[in-house]
């Protein structure tokens, strides 16, 4: 199974590279954009058929080594659980 | 007394630790290798500045999954004094051994360059030796120095007096201007509860001989080497693990 993990900066913290992007975008004329956060995507190839394991192995990774939880929050998606065709219908 | 300097893979200031407690400070002094799971009788333990593991996902956050960190974390809870210098701090704070984090530089500038710190506390054993309010001019070398930490973990740090080095300019005065990397409170430097690990982003063992442009650095392990010698060591006041 496919877990996918978004890692992103909790709101609180500030986030140089998300506004120096911002900013570019801002000087490319898309003033339109209010803000931009940058974070880390994660596709994890589980040995596990259940999305309930997928899940709970996704979050104990996460916790344990993709996010740092002083400064990090993350979000995890499982394949065929949710929104499977979140992506693919893009 | 016996330096034991711990080698990760892309670590790069390893040598130049050694260098400076061996050569300059005439104490003994021993590479240890990440993998080992031991750390051979030292009294003091250096994990030096440089790039473990290519600074993949965070910097430190592989690092602190290596053998000797078990090792490492032994000897800091029976009282060894414990420095990490640069990418040795950052992998103290992924580690949980000190509080807070690191974010890439305000400016996203890797900044390479002399600064000042200031002494703000002198009962860590690597500023025993220092005069209180001291100020040091030290380099820096880094890309993700900009320490943070929640409110509340900042007040208890400060309460706590952990905040060992601030970015100052060369006065000694905390303006914004001097902080190179937007860190709070311009912390250049953090000791943990037992004041015997102690993490900061400037590079002391690049500032330990005239040629090398400063000999500020040189207290810091002098410090150390003093504080052993004395038995000053808080709170356990052994450090023989």
């Amino acid at each position: 199974m496919r877990a996918r993990v978004f890692v992103t900066l909790k709101p609180s913290v500030f986030d140089p590279q998300g506004k120096t992007i911002a900013d570019a975008l801002h000087t490319l004329g898309y003033a339109g954009v209010n803000d931009v956060r940058q974070g880390k995507y994660f596709e994890l190839e589980l040995a596990t058929g259940s999305s309930d394991q997928a899940r709970a192995m996704a979050s104990e990774v996460a916790d344990k080594l993709l996010a740092n939880p002083v400064i990090e929050s993350y979000r995890i998606e499982i394949d065929g659980a949710s929104q499977p065709h979140d992506i693919l219908k893009k | 007394m016996k330096f034991a300097v711990v080698v990760f893979p892309g670590s790069n200031c390893d040598h130049d630790a050694y260098h400076a407690a061996k050569d300059v400070l005439g104490q003994d002094a021993e590479f240890v290798w990440h993998k080992d799971a031991e750390l051979r009788g030292a009294d003091v333990v250096i994990l030096p500045g440089g790039f473990s593991h290519g600074d993949y996902l965070r910097t430190g956050a592989i690092a602190r999954f290596s053998p000797v960190m078990n090792a490492v974390r032994a000897f800091a809870a029976a009282g060894g004094p414990v420095l990490g210098i640069c990418n040795g701090f950052q992998i103290l704070l992924e580690a949980g051994m000190l509080p807070g984090a690191m974010l890439r530089n305000r400016e996203l500038k890797f900044r390479c360059e002399h600064v000042h710190i200031r002494v703000e506390q002198i009962d860590t054993p690597f500023t025993f030796a220092c005069r209180p309010q001291q100020v040091l001019r030290i380099p820096i070398a880094h890309g993700e120095g900009n320490y943070f930490i929640t409110p509340d973990d900042l007040h208890r740090l400060e309460t706590n007096r952990q905040v060992i080095f601030r970015y100052t300019d060369a006065a000694g005065s905390p303006a914004d201007e001097a902080n190179p990397n937007g860190s709070l409170g311009s912390i250049a430097g953090i000791c943990n509860e037992g004041r015997n690990v102690l993490g900061l982003m400037p590079h002391p063992e690049r500032a330990c001989e005239a040629v090398l442009g400063s000999t500020d650095g040189l207290v810091i392990f002098e410090s150390v080497v003093a504080a052993l010698a004395a038995g000053a060591l808080s709170p356990a006041g052994s450090a023989q693990g």
